[in-house]
């Protein structure tokens, strides 16, 4: 067991505990996890099928004859990925909602040999029955053998056990491979979303993306002769070859003229511009994250990541933030997605890191400033007394506070954390610097970019 | 994609003769093609139609985990299509035994597809043909119009799982007009029972009355019987007239009626729109039938592949190679359906009961298990039954009618539940239930089942459309309706009104966690309202 976490433990039972509270807080206390990055999934792991197979599920090519379920390569989905983008504007501008969805996150690959790619997706909508079961009963199915009735045949976790899951990314080929995904997936967010607050800042004066322009000259060829500029090396080289007797009276017409003289005007990418927004990601990697709450979590921020790599083209510093009872930074977006989870939740550790580079590093003159919170929204400070005196020092020099809470749904009346920050009164009162976004563990892919939408808005 | 070889294809043939030995029929020509991969991927997404028209959506990964077979009945991975000739495909390496295997199987499906009435609407024409003019006349249409095809197309899908199959099957089974006269039918079948409600001996008195007269004056009877009846029910003749106006009037799914009264669809600029909405309408109404009675079709094919296998000399040797694959396909899982196994244990089920005479009035009088048992009438009609429930039954009467307590308890079924344990934080499967009324609707809850929709005439206000769904303790999912509204409202020009119920509350069961109970649930009535692409919604 973690002595400090024992020591923190003990300091927070003094001050008294609800039982609710202290049962989270012990099986975090007692969980012996790490926070390595897995090396390959774990393929001893055997889970039962959540979906038992329906009738209509079974088809003759696949169990007559065992031909596999053909999988589209995702290459030739990128391809006309641009062109049902293309149609999916002209969409809108018929008046018709949006029908392609994107940014989905899918593994295909067995034995640990995953990727993460990305591929467009649609649904056709009709008028089709819903099901309605109570949460706490499944649907029937059909079953055979043995079995007294009431007798329990078999079972399943609710929440997958052990660290796996905890690593949802498991991108082989390492951090560089996991970048330009990310930025593929940036390209193909439909969603174009701006920085809020944007303010100037340091040197230059904004932060957009590259423009072209006829600025660069260039001699032999380019797009628009200078003529100016191609008359005045005329000159110098006639001066130089002793072809200008008379500065006073020059004859043009006996000029020599090297094709290297011309100078035109060619087309440019301007780049000089700086670096003007530092984003911070910041991830709780307790025990208590463990299974879908992280996924979310991290889909979110792959998300959020993609669309500043792509969007800022890279301008966009990150730095990255993982906390349990301590906060370390991590160096890349890599390691920020596939640790693993385990221990205790403060979340005031990681904020306070936040002040403290911030401070550190003297950023707020440079930057905008910009904060993502990821989290189950269980906090062993129950109360928020450390944590929301953090976030007030942080939200004097941010542009926006954005916090995600994946709720696991098991408590009523919202998460400790999502509790505290409503009770702290900050999110009414500056609605312009935190926001907040509680969504269950059910959430989908385009639940999380409408997240995005309220984050950032 | 090729044909099989010539070796092959002989194989095909031996299978061939020795079905219709057995009592199988259909049709002589069939073609059986090598598939690889990549056709598959073009397939697939096709329904296995080469023919279909194409359409984006075929093209893009689609997101089916809510409503998976509900949205899309055709079945994307069949070996074999309903055409003329049939189709099926092949992977390139089976050996020959397992191509034999694999061919009974697909004749069984042939035979049932030719034979089956509930696809009685497919017989008279090649699926394929069809569906290559419908591409060449989609394909001109969308150089012409471009996008709008597609969009129309959209909104027709969005509406074509409410296609009137029944009635367009009853058309075929419509029973033999009745010598006598229309005036007599509706006399004696409507007037008297709806409109007059006489009791039963009054009822009889005027059909005594009716006899008399035709003996008493003979061609003239007829005649002088309605001449009393104009004395006794002045308003007959009126009431008569009015019924015929209304009987000409068939009954009309939602596309058809928008394509017969849309104003929109029927502006001379707009009436191609129709063509592509008649294609997406015989589209479905060609897959409905297959996904009704997928129990009954792969059960066939897999009593006759196993029956005729195990009959067929050339593969001796390969007993315990197609042993070991038909366990596979046939095996009763311990938790979740197999159509095969389920469908094919159904017909040994049904065979065993006609050979031992059981399928009838004098065993179901029969109240006692042993005797029940021991009950053998030596009829000897188990094929003649099976072949008869092929011809004639879907999966609901198939089910509805033969999965029986002796059926349930002889295969060892049961329901499993599932429920939440919070202490483990587990999903427990449990045996919830051993009774086959149980089983039963089990099984039938989990069939093929689009929502009952049709336009209400009486309640269109105005322009608007007013659609009323048919409650039957099913809501529609809620995020599929907006959508699926805003296409309609597009085919029809005008706003358009949905009726249908809703889930207000959901109740536990009470009483011990140990024995399963049925939730209650409180539903109410609400009405959507689609307006210029926007969706409000009312409690009424």
């Amino acid at each position: 067991m973690n002595p400090k976490r024992q020591q923190i433990y003990e300091a927070l039972k003094a001050q008294g505990l609800s039982p609710e509270q202290e049962d989270k807080i012990l099986a975090e206390l007692h969980d012996s996890g790490d926070h390595d990055i897995p090396e390959t999934p774990a393929e001893n792991e055997v889970r039962l099928p959540l979906q038992v197979q329906n009738i209509y599920d079974y088809h003759d090519l696949s169990v007559l004859q065992s031909v596999p379920r053909p999988r589209i390569s995702y290459d030739l989905c990128m391809r006309s990925i641009d062109d049902l983008l293309e149609q999916d504007k002209q969409r809108e501008k018929d008046g018709f909602p949006r029908k392609i969805r994107v940014g989905r996150l899918i593994k295909p690959g067995k034995g640990g040999k995953d990727k993460v790619v990305v591929v467009p997706s649609t649904v056709e909508e009709k008028f089709i029955h819903d099901s309605i079961r109570p949460p706490e009963e499944g649907e029937g199915t059909g079953g055979s053998g043995e079995g007294e009735e009431g007798e329990v045949i078999g079972e399943e976790p609710v929440r997958p056990e052990g660290g796996a899951g905890a690593g949802p990314g498991q991108g082989e080929g390492g951090p560089h491979e996991m970048e330009s995904s990310a930025y593929d997936l940036g390209k193909i967010l439909t969603e174009k979303f701006e920085l809020p607050n944007l303010k100037d800042k340091g040197k230059k004066r904004s932060l957009t993306r590259y423009t072209y322009d006829m600025t660069d000259k260039h001699r032999g060829f380019g797009q628009i002769l200078d003529k100016k500029a191609t008359m005045r090396r005329i000159l110098e080289t006639n001066i130089t070859l002793g072809n200008v007797p008379d500065v006073s009276d020059i004859d043009p017409t006996k000029f020599l003229i090297s094709p290297a003289d011309k100078i035109y005007r060619i087309l440019s990418r301007e780049k000089d511009y700086e670096s003007q927004a530092m984003v911070f990601f910041l991830r709780d990697y307790s025990g208590s994250m463990s299974g879908k709450p992280t996924e979310l979590v991290v889909s979110q921020h792959v998300l959020i990541y993609s669309w500043l790599l792509y969007q800022y083209e890279k301008q966009v510093e990150s730095r990255f933030i993982l906390h349990d009872t301590d906060a370390k930074e991590v160096p890349d977006f890599y390691t920020y997605y596939n640790s693993k989870v385990a221990g205790g939740t403060k979340v005031a550790s990681a904020f306070k890191l936040v002040n403290e580079i911030v401070n550190k590093e003297n950023l707020i003159q440079d930057y905008n400033i910009y904060v993502f919170h990821g989290t189950d929204g269980d906090d062993w400070d129950t109360e928020g007394t450390e944590a929301v005196p953090e976030i007030k020092k942080m939200l004097t020099y941010t542009s926006r506070v954005g916090i995600t809470i994946a709720e696991h749904g098991t408590g009523s009346g919202g998460s400790e954390v999502e509790k505290y920050l409503k009770k702290s009164g900050l999110l009414t009162e500056k609605p312009d610097l935190i926001r907040l976004d509680v969504m269950g563990k059910d959430a989908d892919e385009p639940r999380l970019i409408e997240g995005i939408k309220k984050l950032i808005s | 994609m090729e044909l099989i070889d010539q070796h092959t294809k002989k194989i095909m043939e031996g299978c061939k003769d020795r079905a219709r030995d057995m009592g199988l029929r259909f049709q002589d020509e069939t073609l059986e093609y090598i598939v690889t991969n990549r056709d598959l991927l073009e397939l697939s997404p096709k329904v296995m139609i080469p023919t279909l028209y194409d359409y984006w959506v075929h093209d893009v990964e689609v997101l089916k985990e809510k409503g998976k077979y509900e949205l899309y009945p055709g079945n994307p991975y069949e070996t074999v299509i309903n055409t003329r000739p049939a189709i099926s495909f092949y992977n390139d390496n089976n050996p020959d035994w397992l191509n034999v295997m694999i061919f009974y199987h697909v004749i069984g499906h042939i035979d049932f597809f030719q034979n089956n009435l509930f696809f009685r609407h497919t017989w008279d024409y090649d699926f394929t043909g069809q569906a290559l003019s419908d591409k060449r006349l989609i394909a001109r249409l969308r150089a012409e119009k471009g996008r709008w095809v597609d969009y129309v197309i959209e909104f027709s899908r969005g509406i074509d799982n409410l296609v009137g199959y029944y009635d367009e099957l009853s058309a075929f089974h419509l029973p033999p007009a009745t010598s006598e006269s229309k005036r007599l039918d509706f006399y004696f079948d409507v007037f008297l029972q709806s409109e007059k409600k006489l009791n039963t001996t009054e009822y009889v008195k005027e059909i005594e009355r009716y006899n008399e007269c035709l003996r008493e004056y003979g061609d003239m009877g007829e005649k002088t019987f309605f001449g009393e009846v104009e004395i006794k029910y002045p308003e007959f003749d009126a009431v008569f007239k009015k019924s015929l106006e209304k009987k000409s009037e068939h009954r009309r799914d939602l596309l058809q009626y928008l394509m017969e009264h849309s104003d929109f669809l029927n502006k001379e600029e707009n009436k191609w729109m129709k063509s592509v909405m008649q294609v997406v309408r015989k589209t479905s109404l060609f897959f409905q039938p297959q996904i009704r009675t997928k129990i009954m079709n792969e059960g066939w094919a897999s009593y006759w592949h196993e029956t005729l296998f195990m009959n067929d000399d050339r593969i001796r040797g390969h007993e315990v190679d197609f042993a070991r694959i038909n366990a596979g396909v046939t095996s009763m899982p311990r938790v979740g359906l197999n159509p095969y196994a389920l469908g094919m244990r159904l017909f040994y089920y049904l065979e065993e009961l006609g050979d031992k005479g059981k399928y009838s009035f004098e065993f179901r009088k029969v109240l006692d298990e042993h005797q029940r048992e021991q009950f053998d009438a030596e009829a000897g009609k188990g094929k003649e039954l099976i072949f008869k429930v092929r011809e004639n039954f879907s999966d609901f009467l198939f089910i509805n009618t033969l999965a029986d307590q002796d059926f349930v308890t002889k295969n060892n079924l049961f329901v499993v539940g599932q429920r939440l344990n919070e202490q483990k934080m587990v999903w427990e499967y449990y045996v919830r239930s051993r009774k086959a009324e149980d089983y039963r609707r089990m099984l039938l809850d989990a069939l093929y089942h689009p929502p009952y929709i049709e336009v209400n005439t009486k309640k269109n206000l105005g322009k608007t459309l007013y659609l009323v769904h048919n409650f039957e303790e099913k809501p529609l999912v809620k995020e599929f309706v907006a959508n699926t509204m805003m296409g309609i409202e597009y085919l029809w020009g005008w706003p358009v009104q949905l009726e249908t119920s809703e889930v207000m509350s959901i109740s536990p069961p009470k009483g011990p966690q140990e024995e399963y109970k049925e939730p209650e649930v409180k539903w109410q009535r609400v009405v959507y309202i689609m307006e210029n692409k926007k969706l409000t919604r009312k409690i009424i």
